[in-house]
């Protein structure tokens, strides 16, 4: 069966770079009023030439995402399980190579964990680890799921990719969705960001999304960290793969995520940065090439920010969020994966969201479901 | 204007309404009681009968609005009978809505899981409202199954795009022996007015109501509408005539006389 490696091996970079460069205040014109927006119109939308209409984009992105999600945003909070790693990424906090203690909850402490999260009124639930198969491996997971579900209504997953087989256990054991990141979708520097693990495998990481697919789960989640390399062609990749994954495994749901390189322990700041401006301009553009594609906005952004581009296609938001095992409630100072910027209480989120008019959603799925 | 009867329940409104979407529970309230509306959705995947954080079940608690819990998120037969079955326990309900849209992007309605799910559900004793594609043979062979009504699209969900399936409405209407009512696309309140006017028993609106400007005011333009189109329906309206009539008929010579 043809899966996204041969999708993607259709394309090389600078052609897509050089493509979207060449986009003109035409092409841009004719995706705006199009019907039905193509990856071609995709392009002209991230190019340089929209940037004169990212108020004209801002309004179709508002309006198109409240026809299909309605004046809601959906909450969620993050729970790390572990910041075991042994793959070694030249931006994470988590790398191998950063000498710092480690730490992988325990069933008690799983459980304290929930309930801290669950006074915060949280009902759905994103469980992230590192890559440590042999300690943080799907018996592990099972065992955690186990002890979380009787208490969300939903529950992803952000860890290593898994095998099909695993996914598949993983969704009858009551995962609703997975998120998996490719990083970046250049082979080369993909290699350069990725020195060492089973993460340096850039085709694994890429086959991971057929896989879930494959597997049936409910939902998958896509991105590229942005950062790493030009944003525009890393974003017409993923949207890319995204449109292939739509395709394929048409009875599954999609999000897309854009986490722009946040400072961690032992790392350096991104090479490509993308601005503010450019970033309103890549979620206008996923929301008018895919109306229906779930959009999360995490609180690596800024308080100020994430409250203006709330109406502009965010649909899932996390709040209060700790990115170190056992942050919540039990070891408050262990290794954090990065710094988050909005450090307000979920109570003090979902109140902004109520002063703008929309409605915090705590709970839209059912554990039985 | 006639009573509408589903199940042996009598409503005096013709007009169900969707709670999702709306900016507050508070919003959305109001908007249901505005409408008039005696029977709300409400997706059994948002209820929280635990702690009710979103507040939704508390904003419902008034005698004459009825809830119809829905099964939006499942995708097969069997997840559907699962989920109207704890629905029943949770809203104490043998009411349910059926939707089963294994598709999310456009959320379109499985025929074939449909059928099967209306059938074991009516064998449990559920009174069972499917939505459906606009297709007149599946709303026969769901009647075969023992459904109370039909619930057939007049477009794709939250598009607003009105009544696209009209023909096949049409001949839904004309055949049908349950009670039909339009769900689904249906845009303004001249949609509604239109499908009223048409001869269906009721609508279901949800997405227009509550994305509009004044979500309250909306409720009780859409109240409006259907009320004058099912009056203008149960008053017989005037046939259209598309044709002038002709000065010189064609058959005159036949009442000629030689």
């Amino acid at each position: 069966m043809k899966q996204f490696k041969d999708v993607y091996d259709q394309y090389t970079w600078d052609g897509i770079k050089a493509s979207i460069a060449s986009k003109t205040s035409r092409d841009v014109e004719s995706a705006l009023a199009a019907k039905h927006r193509t990856l071609e119109d995709f392009k002209a939308l991230v190019s340089p030439a929209a940037m004169p209409y990212l108020e004209q984009m801002a309004q179709l992105s508002h309006q198109l995402t409240q026809k299909r999600f309605g004046k809601t945003i959906q909450l969620f909070a993050p729970m790390y399980l572990s910041n075991e790693c042994n793959n070694i990424c030249t931006y994470c906090g988590f790398s191998l190579d950063n000498k710092i203690k480690r730490k992988t909850l325990t069933a008690a402490e799983i459980l304290q964990e929930v309930n801290a999260i669950k006074q915060n009124g949280f009902n759905h639930i994103l469980l992230v680890t590192g890559e440590s198969n042999h300690t943080v491996h799907v018996d592990y997971f099972l065992k955690a799921i186990d002890i979380i579900k009787p208490h969300f209504a939903n529950i992803s997953i952000e860890v290593q990719p898994l095998s099909q087989d695993e996914y598949e256990q993983l969704q009858r054991a009551g995962v609703y969705s997975v998120l998996v990141y490719q990083e970046t979708y250049h082979k080369e520097k993909y290699k350069d960001y990725h020195v060492k693990g089973k993460k340096s495998n850039f085709y694994y990481r890429l086959e991971t999304p057929d896989r879930i697919g494959l597997a049936g789960m409910h939902k998958i989640g896509l991105a590229v960290l942005l950062g790493l390399e030009d944003w525009r062609t890393d974003s017409f990749f993923c949207a890319l793969h995204l449109d292939y994954l739509q395709k394929t495994y048409w009875q599954t749901k999609y999000s897309i995520a854009f986490p722009r390189i946040r400072p961690a322990e032992g790392v350096d700041i991104s090479n490509y940065h993308i601005n503010d401006n450019e970033l309103v301009q890549l979620m206008c553009a996923y929301r008018l090439l895919n109306e229906d594609l779930e959009i999360s906005v995490s609180t690596r952004e800024s308080e100020t920010f994430r409250n203006n581009i709330m109406k502009l296609g965010t649909t899932t938001m996390s709040a209060g969020s700790k990115t170190n095992p056992g942050g919540y409630s039990v070891d408050e100072g262990s290794l954090e994966q990065f710094e988050i910027s909005d450090e307000r209480t979920p109570k003090e989120v979902a109140a902004m969201i109520t002063g703008n008019g929309y409605q915090p959603v705590w709970k839209d799925w059912d554990k039985i479901l | 204007m006639k009573q509408l009867t589903i199940a042996g329940k009598i409503f005096q409104s013709r007009l169900f309404l969707g709670t999702g979407k709306f900016g507050s529970s508070a919003q959305m309230e109001e908007a249901v009681l505005a409408s008039g509306s005696e029977m709300v959705t409400v997706a059994l995947k948002r209820v929280d009968l635990e702690t009710d954080t979103d507040a939704l079940l508390s904003h419902l608690q008034h005698a004459h609005i009825n809830l119809l819990p829905n099964t939006s998120g499942v995708r097969t037969a069997k997840e559907a009978v699962l989920a109207a079955q704890l629905a029943r326990e949770a809203l104490e309900t043998n009411w349910v809505k059926l939707e089963i849209h294994p598709d999310p992007k456009y959320l379109m309605p499985d025929p074939i899981e449909t059928l099967k799910a209306t059938e074991e559900l009516a064998k449990l004793g559920f009174i069972v409202l499917p939505y459906i594609h606009a297709d007149p043979v599946l709303c026969k062979r769901l009647e075969g199954a023992g459904t109370a009504a039909v619930m057939p699209l007049g477009s794709p969900i939250g598009s607003n795009k009105g009544l696209r399936t009209l023909d096949f409405l049409q001949i839904i209407i004309e055949q049908s022996k349950v009670p039909v009512i339009i769900d689904a696309g249906i845009g303004a309140p001249s949609d509604a007015a239109l499908a009223m006017e048409m001869g269906a028993d009721a609508v279901l609106v949800n997405t227009a109501i509550a994305i509009a400007g004044n979500p309250v005011q909306m409720a009780n333009a859409f109240k409006l509408a259907v009320q004058a189109g099912r009056i203008a329906f149960e008053s017989r309206l005037a046939t259209k005539v598309n044709h002038a009539i002709a000065s010189s008929p064609l058959t005159q010579f036949l009442h000629e006389t030689v």
